[in-house]
């Protein structure tokens, strides 16, 4: 089993495995916002994005699992255009600086390189384990970028990075709100996957735009790299063609809203997600924690609630909140601080924390 | 010389003891502070040097008037403390 990282609103937690599960094991930076934690399978440093409000976004990393923790460069914009306000597709005036770390990811065409989201919109490439960055200048200025916007925040952010098992200059990044962009040459080009999905929320000329589509999460499976999966502001998606199209999967439990998809690496057929009412609410369906999944490529879905709360849970779990391990281990985090973890692929849950701050993102350590 | 001041909940993330300038702006203020403590500037300005959005620097107990910038003019033995923008609650 693996140790488990709980990024949430006042410190990153380590869980460790116990002989029936997890147990919460020691904190790190404990009183501090935390956006996301991502380890690199390649060297096993762990990086940690805190978000300090008032002082700014600041990334970490520790060497030795945590034991010492070093602050390194954050992603930083351009001096932008003097004298020309710029705003997002919305109006809202847009500032080029960085408000949030959204995504984080090894860049795995070179050594010790690191791909990185930001809000406002930006994705940042390090080659040297976040020492420095720069910004990726062909998606930044991409004419489109200017259709992007907030999603849940003032401004689009990229949150998701799925770097091509196949090839790693090919990357898919997902925007909310923007859609999904594929580089297929480490970044120098950038083309928009989102083409075929329904945005339900803005005007009927915009809804199969690309740019339109919220997608709060996308996954690609590792084993059969041609299959991505999505959880999108109103709908989950399924490509089983490398993104040319996208099949809407209506019949999917208590609810199709949520933040959080993952796909089982070695099965493409197979996917989680947990439903919420949608976003009117975005509480679960009736009080009742489930998470749902699928075996069949989305034909149907199973609806999974042993071990979780059934009555009067008001949980959200967000698009970072939901991992599995390499042992096939699940584990998922809410706002309301409570974590549960599934050793039988969902088929039941125990309690890993009902105490936790505000949970936004659980990751495991390879 | 003027006095930098910087609030005590910054000093937690990254050291930043009073410092004694000899400057025309605050912007020149900081600079000086900033060039030998680098990692500090990015707690207190933004990407693009403006002031954070939610700091606020005081000179001799008046906020300033260009966050952008921070052209705002400093006297010989003005103090200016670099504070978060509370707002209570």
């Amino acid at each position: 089993m693996h140790s488990m990282l709980i990024s949430t609103r006042k410190g990153l937690f380590v869980a460790e495995p116990t002989s029936g599960g997890y147990a919460i094991d020691r904190g790190h930076f404990v009183g501090d916002n935390l956006s996301l934690a991502m380890v690199d399978p390649r060297d096993g440093a762990w990086y940690a994005a805190l978000d300090h409000g008032h002082f700014g976004v600041k990334l970490h990393r520790s060497d030795d699992r945590g034991a010492t923790w070093a602050e390194i460069a954050t992603p930083a914009y351009p001096p932008q255009p003097e004298g020309e306000v710029q705003t997002n597709y919305f109006g809202l005036e847009l500032k080029w600086s960085t408000s949030l770390v959204w995504s984080l990811a090894p860049a795995l065409d070179a050594d010790g390189a690191l791909w990185c989201g930001t809000i406002p919109g930006g994705l940042f490439r390090s080659e040297d384990r976040g020492a420095s960055w720069s910004l990726v200048d062909a998606l930044w200025f991409h004419p489109d970028r200017k259709k992007w916007g907030g999603g849940g925040r003032d401004h689009a952010g990229i949150h998701s990075i799925c770097v091509d098992p196949r090839d790693p200059r090919t990357v898919a990044v997902a925007v909310s709100t923007g859609g999904i962009w594929r580089t297929r040459d480490a970044g120098a080009t950038w083309t928009n996957c989102a083409d075929g999905m329904r945005a339900e929320y803005v005007p009927p000329e915009l809804v199969h735009d690309g740019n339109a589509q919220d997608v709060h999460c996308l996954v690609q499976c590792a084993a059969t790299p041609t299959t991505f999966w999505v959880q999108h502001h109103n709908g989950i998606f399924v490509s089983t063609d490398d993104m040319a199209t996208w099949t809407e999967l209506e019949d999917a439990g208590p609810s199709r809203f949520g933040f959080p998809v993952v796909v089982d690496p070695n099965d493409p057929n197979t996917a989680w997600f947990v439903p919420a009412i949608k976003d009117e609410k975005r509480i679960p369906v009736d009080g009742k924690v489930v998470v749902t999944r699928t075996r069949d490529g989305g034909k149907s879905f199973d609806v999974l609630s042993a071990g979780l709360p059934s009555r009067f849970a008001y949980d959200l779990v967000y698009r970072h909140g939901f991992a599995r391990a390499p042992d096939g281990a699940l584990a998922f985090g809410s706002t309301t601080g409570n974590v549960f973890a599934s050793l039988d692929g969902g088929d039941h849950w125990a309690v890993v924390s009902n105490y936790l701050p505000p949970v936004y993102a659980v990751t495991f350590v390879a | 010389m003027a006095t930098v001041v910087f609030t005590q909940n910054l000093r937690r993330h990254v050291a930043c003891p009073p410092e004694a300038v000899d400057a025309a702006t605050v912007a020149q203020a900081l600079a000086i502070v900033f060039a030998s403590n680098p990692r500090l500037r990015g707690y207190v300005l933004d990407d693009q040097g403006a002031l954070r959005h939610h700091m606020m620097v005081f000179v001799d107990g008046e906020p300033i008037t260009d966050r952008r910038h921070l052209s705002d003019p400093i006297a010989p033995g003005s103090e200016l403390y670099v504070m978060q923008a509370l707002s209570g609650g």
